[in-house]
Protein backbone atom coordinates (compact mmCIF):
# COMPACT_ATOMS: atom_id res chain seq x y z
CA UNK A 1 0.00 0.00 0.00
CA UNK A 2 1.42 3.23 -1.05
CA UNK A 3 1.60 6.50 1.57
CA UNK A 4 -1.93 7.66 0.71
CA UNK A 5 -3.69 9.00 3.92
CA UNK A 6 -5.98 7.04 5.67
CA UNK A 7 -9.22 8.18 6.38
CA UNK A 8 -11.55 5.74 8.12
CA UNK A 9 -9.44 3.48 10.36
CA UNK A 10 -11.44 0.95 11.80
CA UNK A 11 -10.15 -1.28 15.11
CA UNK A 12 -11.31 -4.06 17.36
CA UNK A 13 -15.24 -3.92 15.84
CA UNK A 14 -17.54 -5.71 17.09
CA UNK A 15 -21.40 -4.95 16.43
CA UNK A 16 -24.53 -6.95 18.03
CA UNK A 17 -27.97 -6.85 16.95
CA UNK A 18 -29.33 -7.95 20.23
CA UNK A 19 -27.51 -11.26 21.35
CA UNK A 20 -25.89 -11.84 17.36
CA UNK A 21 -22.49 -10.78 16.33
CA UNK A 22 -22.48 -9.71 13.49
CA UNK A 23 -19.19 -7.93 13.33
CA UNK A 24 -16.29 -10.04 14.65
CA UNK A 25 -13.18 -7.51 16.02
CA UNK A 26 -13.08 -6.02 12.04
CA UNK A 27 -9.73 -4.40 11.24
CA UNK A 28 -9.60 -2.19 8.66
CA UNK A 29 -8.72 0.95 6.51
CA UNK A 30 -9.97 3.60 3.85
CA UNK A 31 -7.78 5.46 2.13
CA UNK A 32 -8.42 9.11 1.40
CA UNK A 33 -10.13 9.99 -1.87
CA UNK A 34 -10.18 6.39 -3.59
CA UNK A 35 -13.04 4.29 -3.61
CA UNK A 36 -13.14 1.16 -1.89
CA UNK A 37 -15.77 -2.02 -2.18
CA UNK A 38 -16.89 -3.91 0.45
CA UNK A 39 -18.33 -7.32 -0.88
CA UNK A 40 -19.15 -10.79 0.51
CA UNK A 41 -22.36 -13.06 0.17
CA UNK A 42 -25.75 -11.76 1.94
CA UNK A 43 -25.44 -12.05 5.63
CA UNK A 44 -22.03 -11.14 6.12
CA UNK A 45 -22.09 -7.53 7.46
CA UNK A 46 -21.33 -5.08 4.84
CA UNK A 47 -24.30 -3.19 5.14
CA UNK A 48 -23.73 -3.67 8.96
CA UNK A 49 -20.00 -2.21 8.85
CA UNK A 50 -21.33 0.46 6.58
CA UNK A 51 -24.02 1.43 9.12
CA UNK A 52 -21.38 2.49 11.08
CA UNK A 53 -19.52 4.79 9.81
CA UNK A 54 -22.34 7.37 10.78
CA UNK A 55 -23.93 6.19 13.29
CA UNK A 56 -27.14 5.50 11.46
CA UNK A 57 -27.97 2.55 13.33
CA UNK A 58 -28.58 4.62 16.64
CA UNK A 59 -31.99 4.86 15.28
CA UNK A 60 -33.09 1.55 15.97
CA UNK A 61 -33.10 -0.81 19.06
CA UNK A 62 -31.12 -3.38 20.16
CA UNK A 63 -27.96 -2.94 18.44
CA UNK A 64 -24.22 -2.49 20.58
CA UNK A 65 -21.11 -1.62 18.95
CA UNK A 66 -17.86 -2.19 20.93
CA UNK A 67 -14.37 -0.89 19.22
CA UNK A 68 -13.10 2.48 17.42
CA UNK A 69 -13.33 3.88 14.31
CA UNK A 70 -11.38 6.96 13.68
CA UNK A 71 -12.06 9.67 11.66
CA UNK A 72 -9.18 11.65 10.66
CA UNK A 73 -7.63 9.88 13.81
CA UNK A 74 -10.92 10.96 16.38
CA UNK A 75 -12.84 7.98 17.47
CA UNK A 76 -16.53 8.75 16.17
CA UNK A 77 -17.79 6.17 18.55
CA UNK A 78 -16.70 8.24 21.54
CA UNK A 79 -19.68 9.40 23.92
CA UNK A 80 -18.66 13.67 23.34
CA UNK A 81 -18.15 12.91 19.47
CA UNK A 82 -21.45 14.87 18.13
CA UNK A 83 -23.23 12.58 15.68
CA UNK A 84 -24.56 15.91 13.76
CA UNK A 85 -20.97 16.66 13.24
CA UNK A 86 -20.37 13.46 12.20
CA UNK A 87 -23.00 13.00 9.39
CA UNK A 88 -22.16 16.35 8.18
CA UNK A 89 -18.76 14.83 7.20
CA UNK A 90 -19.70 11.57 6.04
CA UNK A 91 -22.79 10.98 3.93
CA UNK A 92 -25.05 8.18 2.85
CA UNK A 93 -27.23 6.97 0.26
CA UNK A 94 -29.46 4.27 0.77
CA UNK A 95 -30.16 1.13 -1.59
CA UNK A 96 -33.34 2.03 -2.78
CA UNK A 97 -34.13 5.91 -3.13
CA UNK A 98 -35.69 8.19 -0.73
CA UNK A 99 -36.86 11.34 -2.10
CA UNK A 100 -38.32 13.73 0.41
CA UNK A 101 -42.23 14.51 -0.47
CA UNK A 102 -40.76 18.03 -1.93
CA UNK A 103 -39.51 19.47 -4.65
CA UNK A 104 -36.22 18.98 -6.39
CA UNK A 105 -34.48 22.03 -5.24
CA UNK A 106 -35.80 21.68 -1.43
CA UNK A 107 -34.53 18.13 -1.78
CA UNK A 108 -30.55 18.96 -2.71
CA UNK A 109 -31.02 22.19 0.28
CA UNK A 110 -32.33 19.92 2.95
CA UNK A 111 -29.22 19.39 4.09
CA UNK A 112 -27.75 22.85 3.24
CA UNK A 113 -30.28 24.66 5.25
CA UNK A 114 -29.38 22.52 8.14
CA UNK A 115 -25.97 23.62 8.02
CA UNK A 116 -25.33 27.24 6.28
CA UNK A 117 -27.35 30.36 6.48
CA UNK A 118 -27.18 31.19 3.02
CA UNK A 119 -28.87 33.64 0.58
CA UNK A 120 -31.32 32.52 -1.94
CA UNK A 121 -28.57 33.11 -4.67
CA UNK A 122 -26.00 31.63 -2.85
CA UNK A 123 -28.44 27.82 -2.12
CA UNK A 124 -29.17 28.34 -5.56
CA UNK A 125 -26.03 28.04 -6.77
CA UNK A 126 -25.01 25.43 -4.36
CA UNK A 127 -28.00 23.62 -5.56
CA UNK A 128 -27.19 23.82 -9.03
CA UNK A 129 -23.44 22.90 -8.32
CA UNK A 130 -24.59 19.45 -6.63
CA UNK A 131 -26.89 18.73 -9.29
CA UNK A 132 -24.38 18.91 -12.00
CA UNK A 133 -21.71 16.88 -9.85
CA UNK A 134 -24.10 14.17 -9.62
CA UNK A 135 -24.75 14.38 -13.64
CA UNK A 136 -28.26 15.42 -13.09
CA UNK A 137 -28.52 19.44 -13.84
CA UNK A 138 -28.88 19.18 -17.23
CA UNK A 139 -31.97 17.18 -16.84
CA UNK A 140 -33.53 18.83 -14.41
CA UNK A 141 -32.71 22.21 -14.44
CA UNK A 142 -36.41 23.41 -16.07
CA UNK A 143 -38.23 21.41 -13.38
CA UNK A 144 -36.38 22.41 -10.03
CA UNK A 145 -39.96 23.22 -8.68
CA UNK A 146 -41.71 20.39 -9.50
CA UNK A 147 -41.86 17.29 -6.70
CA UNK A 148 -39.03 15.01 -6.46
CA UNK A 149 -41.28 11.60 -6.73
CA UNK A 150 -42.29 12.28 -10.05
CA UNK A 151 -38.66 11.38 -11.10
CA UNK A 152 -37.30 8.06 -12.31
CA UNK A 153 -35.57 5.57 -10.37
CA UNK A 154 -31.93 6.57 -11.32
CA UNK A 155 -32.89 10.07 -11.45
CA UNK A 156 -34.05 10.00 -7.98
CA UNK A 157 -30.75 8.02 -7.21
CA UNK A 158 -28.85 10.79 -8.85
CA UNK A 159 -30.75 13.59 -6.83
CA UNK A 160 -29.92 11.53 -3.20
CA UNK A 161 -26.37 11.65 -4.12
CA UNK A 162 -27.03 15.18 -5.24
CA UNK A 163 -28.45 15.67 -2.19
CA UNK A 164 -25.15 13.86 0.29
CA UNK A 165 -22.85 15.89 -1.94
CA UNK A 166 -24.49 19.47 -1.26
CA UNK A 167 -23.76 19.18 2.33
CA UNK A 168 -20.01 18.54 1.18
CA UNK A 169 -19.22 15.69 2.71
CA UNK A 170 -15.31 14.25 3.39
CA UNK A 171 -16.53 10.59 2.84
CA UNK A 172 -19.60 8.95 0.96
CA UNK A 173 -21.09 5.73 1.58
CA UNK A 174 -22.83 4.03 -0.61
CA UNK A 175 -25.08 0.73 0.37
CA UNK A 176 -25.70 -0.85 -2.87
CA UNK A 177 -26.58 2.30 -4.76
CA UNK A 178 -27.21 0.84 -7.93
CA UNK A 179 -29.26 -2.70 -6.74
CA UNK A 180 -32.94 -1.46 -7.72
CA UNK A 181 -32.08 0.21 -11.21
CA UNK A 182 -31.60 -0.73 -14.34
CA UNK A 183 -28.47 -1.35 -16.60
CA UNK A 184 -28.35 1.96 -18.00
CA UNK A 185 -28.78 3.71 -14.82
CA UNK A 186 -26.44 2.12 -12.96
CA UNK A 187 -23.35 2.54 -15.86
CA UNK A 188 -24.04 6.67 -15.26
CA UNK A 189 -23.95 6.51 -11.49
CA UNK A 190 -20.76 4.22 -11.60
CA UNK A 191 -19.00 7.05 -13.78
CA UNK A 192 -20.24 9.38 -11.67
CA UNK A 193 -18.55 7.95 -8.53
CA UNK A 194 -15.12 7.11 -10.51
CA UNK A 195 -15.40 11.42 -11.14
CA UNK A 196 -16.39 11.98 -7.38
CA UNK A 197 -13.62 9.96 -6.35
CA UNK A 198 -10.72 12.80 -6.48
CA UNK A 199 -13.03 14.93 -3.93
CA UNK A 200 -14.76 12.32 -1.63
CA UNK A 201 -13.11 9.15 -0.05
CA UNK A 202 -16.21 6.73 -1.04
CA UNK A 203 -17.08 3.09 0.50
CA UNK A 204 -19.52 1.13 -1.36
CA UNK A 205 -21.12 -2.35 -0.47
CA UNK A 206 -21.97 -4.01 -3.67
CA UNK A 207 -23.31 -7.31 -4.56
CA UNK A 208 -22.43 -7.25 -8.07
CA UNK A 209 -18.49 -8.42 -7.56
CA UNK A 210 -18.29 -6.55 -11.89
CA UNK A 211 -19.37 -3.59 -10.51
CA UNK A 212 -16.07 -4.31 -7.63
CA UNK A 213 -14.20 -4.97 -10.68
CA UNK A 214 -15.20 -1.35 -12.42
CA UNK A 215 -15.10 0.97 -10.27
CA UNK A 216 -12.90 0.15 -7.09
CA UNK A 217 -9.25 1.14 -6.26
CA UNK A 218 -9.28 -1.53 -2.89
CA UNK A 219 -11.92 -4.39 -2.00
CA UNK A 220 -12.76 -6.19 1.37
CA UNK A 221 -14.25 -9.29 1.33
CA UNK A 222 -16.47 -9.89 4.40
CA UNK A 223 -17.78 -13.28 5.17
CA UNK A 224 -19.61 -14.14 8.30
CA UNK A 225 -19.28 -10.94 10.10
CA UNK A 226 -15.41 -11.69 10.10
CA UNK A 227 -12.71 -9.66 7.32
CA UNK A 228 -11.07 -12.26 4.83
CA UNK A 229 -9.03 -10.52 2.97
CA UNK A 230 -8.38 -6.74 2.17
CA UNK A 231 -6.28 -5.64 -1.03
CA UNK A 232 -5.84 -3.63 -4.40
CA UNK A 233 -9.16 -4.81 -6.39
CA UNK A 234 -6.78 -6.50 -8.85
CA UNK A 235 -5.18 -8.54 -6.12
CA UNK A 236 -8.48 -9.45 -4.89
CA UNK A 237 -10.04 -10.67 -7.43
CA UNK A 238 -6.90 -12.18 -9.83
CA UNK A 239 -5.17 -13.22 -7.03
CA UNK A 240 -6.81 -13.87 -3.79
CA UNK A 241 -4.32 -15.02 -1.11
CA UNK A 242 -7.43 -16.30 0.87
CA UNK A 243 -9.02 -19.58 -0.23
CA UNK A 244 -12.63 -18.20 0.77
CA UNK A 245 -12.04 -15.19 -0.93
CA UNK A 246 -10.79 -16.81 -4.50
CA UNK A 247 -14.12 -19.51 -4.12
CA UNK A 248 -16.70 -16.16 -3.69
CA UNK A 249 -14.85 -14.06 -5.90
CA UNK A 250 -14.76 -16.88 -8.77
CA UNK A 251 -18.81 -17.35 -8.36
CA UNK A 252 -18.92 -20.80 -6.69
CA UNK A 253 -21.31 -19.08 -3.91
CA UNK A 254 -22.75 -15.76 -4.01
CA UNK B 1 -73.79 -40.50 -16.60
CA UNK B 2 -70.89 -38.48 -15.43
CA UNK B 3 -69.24 -39.45 -12.24
CA UNK B 4 -69.36 -37.24 -9.80
CA UNK B 5 -65.76 -35.83 -8.71
CA UNK B 6 -63.65 -34.46 -6.33
CA UNK B 7 -63.77 -31.30 -8.76
CA UNK B 8 -67.84 -30.95 -8.92
CA UNK B 9 -67.77 -31.37 -5.09
CA UNK B 10 -65.35 -27.97 -5.33
CA UNK B 11 -67.58 -26.23 -7.42
CA UNK B 12 -70.61 -26.95 -5.68
CA UNK B 13 -69.33 -25.58 -2.43
CA UNK B 14 -67.99 -23.01 -4.67
CA UNK B 15 -71.47 -21.89 -5.70
CA UNK B 16 -73.03 -22.12 -2.40
CA UNK B 17 -70.49 -20.12 -0.77
CA UNK B 18 -70.46 -17.37 -3.33
CA UNK B 19 -74.48 -17.67 -3.18
CA UNK B 20 -74.17 -16.98 0.90
CA UNK B 21 -72.17 -14.07 -0.03
CA UNK B 22 -74.42 -12.81 -2.18
CA UNK B 23 -77.14 -13.37 -0.17
CA UNK B 24 -76.12 -11.53 2.99
CA UNK B 25 -74.26 -8.67 1.01
CA UNK B 26 -77.89 -8.43 -0.58
CA UNK B 27 -79.65 -8.33 3.01
CA UNK B 28 -77.57 -5.53 4.19
CA UNK B 29 -77.64 -3.68 1.14
CA UNK B 30 -81.65 -3.82 1.06
CA UNK B 31 -82.08 -2.46 4.69
CA UNK B 32 -79.16 0.06 3.92
CA UNK B 33 -80.87 1.22 0.58
CA UNK B 34 -84.67 1.15 2.56
CA UNK B 35 -83.32 3.45 5.32
CA UNK B 36 -81.66 5.50 2.69
CA UNK B 37 -84.42 6.08 0.36
CA UNK B 38 -86.83 6.59 3.43
CA UNK B 39 -84.48 9.48 4.97
CA UNK B 40 -84.25 10.98 1.51
CA UNK B 41 -88.21 10.87 0.83
CA UNK B 42 -89.37 11.73 4.03
CA UNK B 43 -86.46 14.30 4.37
CA UNK B 44 -87.36 16.12 1.43
CA UNK B 45 -90.69 16.31 1.22
CA UNK B 46 -91.81 19.73 2.00
CA UNK B 47 -88.19 20.76 2.41
CA UNK B 48 -87.77 24.07 2.75
CA UNK B 49 -85.02 26.54 2.90
CA UNK B 50 -86.54 28.41 5.88
CA UNK B 51 -84.85 24.97 7.70
CA UNK B 52 -82.07 26.98 7.90
CA UNK B 53 -83.05 30.39 8.55
CA UNK B 54 -85.78 29.61 11.14
CA UNK B 55 -85.66 28.89 14.96
CA UNK B 56 -87.05 25.52 16.37
CA UNK B 57 -91.06 26.33 16.63
CA UNK B 58 -93.70 25.64 19.40
CA UNK B 59 -95.86 22.74 17.88
CA UNK B 60 -97.96 24.37 15.17
CA UNK B 61 -96.18 27.28 14.35
CA UNK B 62 -93.93 27.31 11.31
CA UNK B 63 -90.15 26.98 12.22
CA UNK B 64 -86.32 25.33 11.45
CA UNK B 65 -84.00 24.09 12.84
CA UNK B 66 -81.58 26.84 12.46
CA UNK B 67 -80.37 27.46 16.32
CA UNK B 68 -79.93 23.57 16.38
CA UNK B 69 -77.67 23.81 13.47
CA UNK B 70 -76.00 26.38 14.53
CA UNK B 71 -75.18 25.08 18.34
CA UNK B 72 -74.36 21.79 16.75
CA UNK B 73 -71.68 23.39 14.63
CA UNK B 74 -70.15 25.11 17.59
CA UNK B 75 -69.74 22.41 19.60
CA UNK B 76 -68.68 20.35 16.92
CA UNK B 77 -66.01 22.95 16.19
CA UNK B 78 -65.07 23.68 19.52
CA UNK B 79 -64.80 19.91 20.41
CA UNK B 80 -62.71 19.57 16.95
CA UNK B 81 -60.11 22.50 18.12
CA UNK B 82 -59.89 20.49 21.76
CA UNK B 83 -59.21 17.06 20.57
CA UNK B 84 -57.05 17.93 17.05
CA UNK B 85 -53.92 19.10 19.02
CA UNK B 86 -54.19 16.34 22.09
CA UNK B 87 -54.45 13.97 19.97
CA UNK B 88 -52.27 14.66 16.72
CA UNK B 89 -49.15 15.36 19.35
CA UNK B 90 -50.47 12.45 21.75
CA UNK B 91 -50.08 9.85 18.57
CA UNK B 92 -46.93 11.54 16.96
CA UNK B 93 -44.96 10.61 20.47
CA UNK B 94 -46.35 7.23 20.53
CA UNK B 95 -45.32 6.76 16.79
CA UNK B 96 -42.17 8.20 16.88
CA UNK B 97 -40.38 8.33 20.63
CA UNK B 98 -42.10 5.57 22.36
CA UNK B 99 -42.81 3.29 19.86
CA UNK B 100 -42.38 -0.26 20.74
CA UNK B 101 -42.00 0.45 24.55
CA UNK B 102 -44.41 -0.57 27.18
CA UNK B 103 -45.76 2.81 27.75
CA UNK B 104 -46.88 2.65 24.01
CA UNK B 105 -48.51 -0.69 24.04
CA UNK B 106 -50.23 0.08 27.61
CA UNK B 107 -51.43 4.08 26.13
CA UNK B 108 -52.47 2.27 22.69
CA UNK B 109 -54.45 -0.29 24.83
CA UNK B 110 -56.05 2.34 26.57
CA UNK B 111 -57.43 3.96 23.90
CA UNK B 112 -58.83 1.84 21.86
CA UNK B 113 -61.22 0.76 25.09
CA UNK B 114 -61.72 4.59 24.97
CA UNK B 115 -62.36 4.70 21.01
CA UNK B 116 -65.48 1.65 21.93
CA UNK B 117 -66.85 2.85 25.09
CA UNK B 118 -70.64 3.30 24.91
CA UNK B 119 -71.23 7.69 24.34
CA UNK B 120 -73.95 7.63 26.65
CA UNK B 121 -71.25 6.25 29.32
CA UNK B 122 -68.94 9.75 27.94
CA UNK B 123 -71.86 11.58 28.55
CA UNK B 124 -72.56 10.59 32.24
CA UNK B 125 -68.75 10.62 32.93
CA UNK B 126 -68.87 13.99 31.99
CA UNK B 127 -71.72 15.09 33.77
CA UNK B 128 -70.55 13.62 37.13
CA UNK B 129 -67.07 15.59 36.68
CA UNK B 130 -67.99 18.47 35.32
CA UNK B 131 -71.77 19.33 35.44
CA UNK B 132 -72.06 18.55 39.25
CA UNK B 133 -69.12 20.61 40.02
CA UNK B 134 -69.88 24.00 38.09
CA UNK B 135 -73.41 23.67 38.80
CA UNK B 136 -75.48 23.51 35.35
CA UNK B 137 -75.69 21.95 32.18
CA UNK B 138 -73.68 24.11 29.39
CA UNK B 139 -72.47 23.99 25.84
CA UNK B 140 -68.65 23.55 27.60
CA UNK B 141 -69.88 20.31 29.19
CA UNK B 142 -70.95 19.34 25.88
CA UNK B 143 -67.55 19.93 24.06
CA UNK B 144 -65.93 18.09 26.61
CA UNK B 145 -67.85 15.03 26.19
CA UNK B 146 -67.73 15.41 21.95
CA UNK B 147 -64.00 16.16 22.44
CA UNK B 148 -63.22 12.77 24.62
CA UNK B 149 -65.46 10.62 21.89
CA UNK B 150 -63.16 12.51 18.56
CA UNK B 151 -60.12 12.16 20.47
CA UNK B 152 -59.52 8.39 20.35
CA UNK B 153 -59.98 8.31 16.85
CA UNK B 154 -57.84 11.21 15.53
CA UNK B 155 -54.88 9.59 18.01
CA UNK B 156 -55.22 6.28 16.69
CA UNK B 157 -55.29 7.39 13.25
CA UNK B 158 -52.29 10.03 14.19
CA UNK B 159 -50.57 6.60 15.53
CA UNK B 160 -51.18 4.67 12.50
CA UNK B 161 -50.58 6.33 9.97
CA UNK B 162 -46.81 7.76 11.31
CA UNK B 163 -45.85 3.86 11.74
CA UNK B 164 -46.80 3.80 8.05
CA UNK B 165 -44.19 6.03 6.56
CA UNK B 166 -41.24 3.87 6.02
CA UNK B 167 -38.51 4.10 8.08
CA UNK B 168 -35.92 4.60 5.31
CA UNK B 169 -37.00 8.32 4.65
CA UNK B 170 -36.55 8.67 8.15
CA UNK B 171 -32.80 7.33 7.70
CA UNK B 172 -32.11 9.54 4.97
CA UNK B 173 -33.02 12.50 7.34
CA UNK B 174 -30.90 11.17 9.70
CA UNK B 175 -28.03 10.61 7.70
CA UNK B 176 -27.93 14.52 6.40
CA UNK B 177 -27.68 15.39 10.15
CA UNK B 178 -31.65 16.47 10.67
CA UNK B 179 -32.09 16.09 14.20
CA UNK B 180 -35.21 13.84 15.52
CA UNK B 181 -38.09 16.40 15.45
CA UNK B 182 -37.26 18.55 12.28
CA UNK B 183 -36.94 14.78 10.61
CA UNK B 184 -40.34 14.66 11.94
CA UNK B 185 -41.76 18.30 11.25
CA UNK B 186 -40.51 18.20 8.17
CA UNK B 187 -40.34 14.91 6.08
CA UNK B 188 -42.69 12.25 8.37
CA UNK B 189 -45.37 15.05 8.84
CA UNK B 190 -45.45 15.96 5.20
CA UNK B 191 -45.94 12.58 4.19
CA UNK B 192 -48.70 11.28 6.65
CA UNK B 193 -50.44 14.86 6.09
CA UNK B 194 -52.95 13.23 4.38
CA UNK B 195 -53.59 10.12 6.61
CA UNK B 196 -53.72 12.60 9.94
CA UNK B 197 -56.69 15.18 7.95
CA UNK B 198 -58.49 11.76 7.16
CA UNK B 199 -58.39 10.84 10.88
CA UNK B 200 -59.97 14.30 11.60
CA UNK B 201 -62.59 14.00 9.58
CA UNK B 202 -63.58 10.77 10.48
CA UNK B 203 -63.82 12.61 14.05
CA UNK B 204 -66.12 15.42 12.78
CA UNK B 205 -67.89 13.10 10.99
CA UNK B 206 -68.67 11.06 14.30
CA UNK B 207 -69.17 13.21 16.67
CA UNK B 208 -71.82 15.32 14.40
CA UNK B 209 -74.35 12.44 15.14
CA UNK B 210 -73.85 12.27 18.51
CA UNK B 211 -76.89 12.22 20.95
CA UNK B 212 -76.31 10.51 23.90
CA UNK B 213 -73.26 12.56 25.39
CA UNK B 214 -75.30 15.98 24.55
CA UNK B 215 -78.01 14.81 26.77
CA UNK B 216 -76.41 15.12 30.07
CA UNK B 217 -73.97 17.88 29.53
CA UNK B 218 -75.51 20.47 26.76
CA UNK B 219 -78.93 19.46 27.10
CA UNK B 220 -80.93 21.71 24.77
CA UNK B 221 -82.28 24.81 24.29
CA UNK B 222 -85.51 26.24 22.07
CA UNK B 223 -84.32 29.61 21.69
CA UNK B 224 -80.76 30.89 19.46
CA UNK B 225 -77.64 31.37 21.26
CA UNK B 226 -74.18 31.00 20.84
CA UNK B 227 -73.26 31.33 24.59
CA UNK B 228 -71.45 28.04 25.62
CA UNK B 229 -72.35 28.56 29.66
CA UNK B 230 -75.62 27.64 28.96
CA UNK B 231 -77.38 24.54 27.46
CA UNK B 232 -77.05 24.96 24.05
CA UNK B 233 -79.06 23.35 21.07
CA UNK B 234 -78.45 20.96 19.02
CA UNK B 235 -79.44 18.62 15.69
CA UNK B 236 -79.35 15.18 17.07
CA UNK B 237 -81.07 16.09 20.75
CA UNK B 238 -83.75 18.35 18.51
CA UNK B 239 -84.17 15.54 16.23
CA UNK B 240 -84.52 13.30 19.27
CA UNK B 241 -87.21 15.63 21.14
CA UNK B 242 -89.30 16.35 17.79
CA UNK B 243 -89.57 12.46 17.21
CA UNK B 244 -91.05 11.51 19.69
CA UNK B 245 -93.49 13.74 19.54
CA UNK B 246 -97.34 13.90 18.17
CA UNK B 247 -96.95 16.35 16.55
CA UNK B 248 -96.62 16.06 12.81
CA UNK B 249 -94.80 19.38 11.64
CA UNK B 250 -92.53 18.54 14.41
CA UNK B 251 -91.83 15.23 13.01
CA UNK B 252 -91.25 16.56 9.62
CA UNK B 253 -88.67 19.21 10.98
CA UNK B 254 -87.18 15.61 12.62
CA UNK B 255 -86.61 13.95 9.64
CA UNK B 256 -85.35 16.76 7.48
CA UNK B 257 -83.19 17.35 10.76
CA UNK B 258 -82.10 13.60 10.24
CA UNK B 259 -81.93 13.95 6.48
CA UNK B 260 -79.31 16.69 7.32
CA UNK B 261 -76.90 14.88 9.39
CA UNK B 262 -76.79 12.50 6.78
CA UNK B 263 -75.83 14.21 3.97
CA UNK B 264 -73.44 15.84 6.14
CA UNK B 265 -72.25 12.16 7.36
CA UNK B 266 -72.02 10.76 4.02
CA UNK B 267 -70.06 14.05 2.22
CA UNK B 268 -67.35 13.99 5.01
CA UNK B 269 -67.03 10.29 4.33
CA UNK B 270 -66.87 11.11 0.81
CA UNK B 271 -64.19 13.85 1.08
CA UNK B 272 -62.09 11.22 3.24
CA UNK B 273 -62.18 8.53 0.35
CA UNK B 274 -61.28 11.26 -2.51
CA UNK B 275 -58.45 12.93 -0.31
CA UNK B 276 -56.79 9.92 1.10
CA UNK B 277 -56.64 8.20 -2.02
CA UNK B 278 -54.08 10.70 -3.21
CA UNK B 279 -52.43 9.92 -0.04
CA UNK B 280 -48.43 9.76 -0.65
CA UNK B 281 -48.15 7.39 2.11
CA UNK B 282 -48.98 4.26 0.26
CA UNK B 283 -46.08 4.00 -2.48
Amino acid sequence: MDDTTLKIKVRRLNFWYGEYRSLHKIHLDFSEKKITAIIGPSGCGKSTLLRTFNRIYELHRNQRIEGEILLNDDNILDKNYDVGKLRAKVGMVFQKPTPFPMSIFNNVAFGVRLYENLSHALLSERVEWALRQAALWEEVKDQLSYNAEGLSGGQQQRLCIARAIAIRPEVLLLDEPCSALDPISTNRIEELLLALKKDYTIITVTHNMQQALRIADFTAYFFLGKLIEFDTTDVIFNNPKNEGTLRYVSGEFS
Amino acid sequence: MRLWTLEHSRQLINVIGLGFCLVATAFVLFWLLWILSNLFYEGLRDFHFSVFLQMTPAPGEPGGLANALWGSLLLTTFAILVAIPIGVLAGTYLAEFANFSWFAAVTRFVNDVLLSAPSIVIGLFVYELYVKSVGHFSGWAGVIALAVIALPIILRTTDDILRLVPVNLREASAALGAPQWMTITHIVFRVAKRGIITGILLAIARISGETAPLLFTALNNQFFSSDLNQPIANLPNTIFKFAMSPYADWQRLAWQGSFLITLWVLYCNIVVRLFFKSSGVIR
